[in-house]
């Protein structure tokens, strides 16, 4: 199929970006979105031009690096899929895609497709986790945890980090990023001792990092490629202590 | 100078308890002392991760290189089914020796007894670290943990949490390490590719680390370095492997001194969703869990075109079942993975080339329901249909075997230390307890089992053992490994060539499938050395690495990688070409039986090949034999 890739292109954050237009004349609808780019970045190296930077790395859906807009949409037109798992059979033959890095104040570009996501990093420091030590773990069946309690903890903790929901939130927030946490952690019996002074911490650095507050319109649901509930949020918000 | 083969320092006396005995008589290092000491731990999958999150914990200062943005990406997250622990509590016969006896057979013989047994006691330990963590494992409805049964076991002793158990431990050892960094003793250097090891007086010191955006080189001195740095599948290129993951940490190490093990010990794994385009970047694993539920199984007739649906039963060989009544589909991986590949060669297989053959849910979906069915792998149908377009609900799926993991790796002796003094290696990149071949859901327990509980014992006892100076970043040593990085990263992006990495990449790793894949012979390892040899010349003339050293520049990153993973596939068909044996993984054709299973041989072979690099010439192969006191090597069978 052919394939036009509109691409914004900017080499640093303190020079002016742009976007480019590619084509591909003749690529196979098998293929990934990012592996159509592996083959532009192909083009362009033999035509010594500079490839096109991107975030990716596992390209099945798990390891959250990659993250994009196409044609305005976070990670794409299909639901619960990152970027990585787009294939091109999703598309017409001749479609006209235009990919943008994310946009978020608390997310500073690097080069083209490329953010600085460690914003996420510095939210877990707040607070993600439980305070213990290698070694001192009574026994895991110590605490039961009952079958539909450790699969809704489950289903919010397997947030990948791709930073779609603040890419998509017309307030750049991070709230689902948060929620998603603050319920994995909040449903399971070894999150309760922190679990107030979590929701604090966590929810301060947010607003420290640059994000904004919960806009309501739901994006980040729509476009969570793990659909993380947004009801998570309305949850997050009755966890704080002021 | 050829250098004799180290000391592995396995515990004398019974082998249960070993560990225990052993860790009781390391010397200790006060709290105090340890705050003046720092540590460099390369790599954040769950081996780095987890020994820097411990070491941390325990008051040194730690300082960890990652190549990714964030280190919750490293590749262990991709991890599917679940990991290994001997409960004993167990009540389906399970026990400690029983993990351990499966561990040793599994890796067929080629691995420290002593090392598997110290795995199987700590593996239930491991379960306890990573529930206190708040890993959501699943759970029965009591709310006790449950399990499930996974390829080359009898007894059902993985743990899990659904398809996505490797990203839930990431999670709880990132989590872990963030939590340190917080409270100051890490200092997290994210996207930094390490080049070049650092030794000072034949100790390891240090790295050479290229920052990823800035592309400054950077030199980092500790008092010991860890390497946890993952497998090298992705000298095949095509593998299951992240794309990024690569050898060069431990292979620059290899260079310094650090002797590689058995590097021709790689995985091939039976479930995955076969390839097509040439432009495919990767083959998706599709956890072997699924094998629980699945059954495998090809058209009787060669040249079969009808849809499977349409192939009656009698027309149907479900040739796991036929060919091992007692383990089925859930043979081991490298037993699955070649029968497979020969019954696809003989024109069996279907799909595009007729490289695939059937995994078929049907009878599971009949007997307990979609629903059931969907709770137990719901991301990985999700995952198979995005990918290949078909509904795995209505149609069995294709599958074929691809490179997922790297038994090989450095030599480490008992203590997790290379032969290089002061430099531990842990996790996949370490040749340790898997032997010739790993069992499905070992390596989770492996790399956690390193990380929070064997390193941290053994680093200190180094540490106490060997007080030193520090070093200053100008140290001639320094400077010299800074210098050399450079050179080599001018050489690169000064070729005059035309030709993308990539593309030289893929045409090695087409070499290296053929040649020391699934199955292997001498003519051909001998054709694939010389096949490597001669494109690594016209690598070295033809590529062409575009923009400069400064600023990002993934073809860079990439160059150097592809540079490392040519020396490392010579290495491997050498060790392929130097074992004449066929064990776990390594099938050599000229090696089997009548009916074609693989001929070990324990009276030339029941060793570890560990291989010192040779500046003026060929590299030269030690030998660390093995011996078996628990358990007597038989021949696997898993018929």
């Amino acid at each position: 199929m052919k394939l036009t890739l509109r691409i914004w292109r900017q080499r640093s954050a303190d020079q002016p970006g742009e976007y480019q237009s590619h084509r591909l004349e003749n690529v196979s609808p098998n293929l990934s979105l990012l592996e159509a780019l592996d083959q532009l970045n192909e083009q362009l190296i033999s035509a010594g031009e500079r490839p096109v930077s991107f975030e990716h790395d596992c390209r099945e859906g798990i390891c959250g690096s990659c993250g994009f807009l196409v044609n305005g949409q976070a990670h794409g037109p299909r639901a619960a899929t990152s970027v990585c798992q787009l294939y091109l059979r999703e598309f017409n033959d001749g479609a006209v895609l235009t990919l943008d890095p994310w946009r978020a104040k608390a997310f500073p570009p690097i080069q083209d497709l490329m953010v600085d996501r460690s914003a996420f990093d510095r939210l877990i420091a707040a607070g993600g986790y439980c305070s213990t030590g290698t070694g001192q773990a009574p026994d895991g069946n110590a605490l039961p945890v009952g079958r539909e309690q450790a699969t809704s903890a489950f289903s919010t903790a397997t947030c990948i980090g791709c930073g779609a929901c603040v890419a998509s939130c017309r307030n750049a927030s991070a709230s689902l990023f948060v929620a998603a946490k603050l319920a994995h952690l909040g449903q399971l019996p070894q999150g309760q001792p922190e679990r107030t002074s979590r929701a604090d911490a966590m929810q301060r650095q947010m607003e420290a990092e640059g994000f904004g507050s919960c806009s309501s319109n739901l994006e980040c649901e729509a476009v969570c490629p793990q659909e993380i509930s947004a009801d998570w949020i309305s949850w997050m918000h009755r966890e704080r202590r002021s | 100078m050829t250098k004799c083969m180290p000391d592995p320092r396995i515990p004398a006396g019974p082998l249960a308890d070993a560990w225990r005995r052993t860790r009781e008589g390391l010397p200790l290092i006060s709290p105090l002392r340890k705050g003046q000491m720092d540590v460099l731990v390369v790599g954040t999958g769950l081996a780095g991760a987890s020994a820097a999150a411990t070491l941390a914990q325990q008051g040194y200062r730690v300082t960890v290189l990652s190549f990714h943005d964030s280190p919750r990406r490293a590749h262990s997250v991709a991890a599917q089914g679940g990991i290994n622990a001997a409960r004993s509590v167990a009540v389906d016969g399970d026990s400690v020796s029983r993990l351990f006896a499966d561990t040793l057979k599994g890796g067929d013989f080629r691995a420290r007894e002593a090392g598997c047994q110290r795995l199987a006691e700590i593996s239930s330990g491991i379960i306890d670290q990573c529930v206190a963590q708040g890993v959501p494992f699943a759970r029965e409805y009591g709310g006790s943990l449950a399990t499930r049964s996974f390829g080359g076991a009898l007894v059902s002793r993985t743990f899990y949490a659904r398809g996505q158990t490797g990203q839930q431990l990431l999670y709880g050892a990132y989590q872990a390490l963030m939590r340190q960094v917080e409270l100051g003793p890490v200092q997290l250097l994210t996207r930094r590719d390490v080049l070049e090891l650092i030794t000072v007086d034949g100790v390891a010191r240090g790295v050479v680390a290229r920052h990823l955006l800035s592309g400054e080189l950077e030199v980092h001195t500790a008092r010991t370095v860890l390497l946890c740095t993952g497998g090298y599948s992705n000298v095949y290129f095509l593998s299951t492997n992240a794309l990024k993951s690569n050898t060069s940490a431990i292979w620059r190490a290899h260079r310094k001194g650090a002797l590689f093990a058995n590097p021709c010990f790689t995985q091939i794994h039976p479930t995955c969703i076969p390839s097509g385009d040439v432009f495919q970047s990767k083959l998706t694993l599709m956890s072997e869990s699924l094998r629980n539920d699945g059954r495998v199984w090809l058209p009787k007739n060669p040249g079969e075109t009808r849809q499977p649906d349409a192939i009656p039963e009698e027309e149907r060989d479900y040739f796991l079942e036929r060919l091992y009544p007692t383990y089925g589909n859930m043979t081991p991986r490298d037993v699955a993975s070649r029968r497979a590949r020969e019954l696809c060669n003989a024109g069996r297989g279907v799909g595009p080339g007729g490289r695939s053959v059937y995994l078929d849910l049907t009878d599971a979906i009949r007997a307990e329901g979609k629903d059931a069915i969907a709770a137990r792998y719901g991301n990985l149908m999700t995952m198979y249909e995005r990918i290949s377009g078909d509904d795995p609900y209505k149609k069995p799926m294709r599958i074929y075997p691809a490179p997922h993991y790297t038994m090989g790796g450095l030599w480490v002796d008992y203590h997790l230390m290379s032969s290089i003094p002061g430099l531990f290696v842990l996790g996949e990149a370490n040749y340790s307890e898997h032997g010739a071949n790993r069992l499905g859901a070992s390596a989770l327990m492996q790399g956690l089992a390193d990380g929070y509980f064997i390193a941290p014992s053994t680093v200190t006892a180094w540490l106490a053992g060997n007080p030193a100076q520090d070093v200053a970043t100008d140290h001639p040593a320094c400077r010299e490994a800074l210098e050399s990085t450079r050179r080599r990263i001018s050489q690169l992006i000064n070729s005059a060539g035309s030709t993308p990495v990539d593309s030289f990449h893929r045409e090695l790793g087409s070499v290296m499938i053929d040649r020391c894949g699934i199955s292997r012979h001498a003519d051909g390892l001998r054709e694939g050395l010389e096949q490597v040899k001669a494109l690594e010349e016209r690598f070295e003339a033809e590529v062409r690495v575009p923009g400069e050293a400064s600023g990002p520049n993934a073809e860079l990153e990439k160059a150097l990688r592809v540079k490392d993973f040519f020396g490392l596939a010579q290495l491997m068909l050498r060790d392929a070409l130097a074992r004449e044996e066929s064990c776990g993984a390594h099938f050599r054709e000229e090696h089997q039986s009548d009916e074609g299973e693989a001929r070990r041989d324990d009276v030339n072979f029941a060793h570890i090949a560990a291989w010192e690099h040779n500046t003026n010439g060929e590299p030269i192969r030690h030998s660390e034999p093995l011996q078996f006191t628990a358990l007597q090597p038989s021949t696997r069978s898993y018929k």
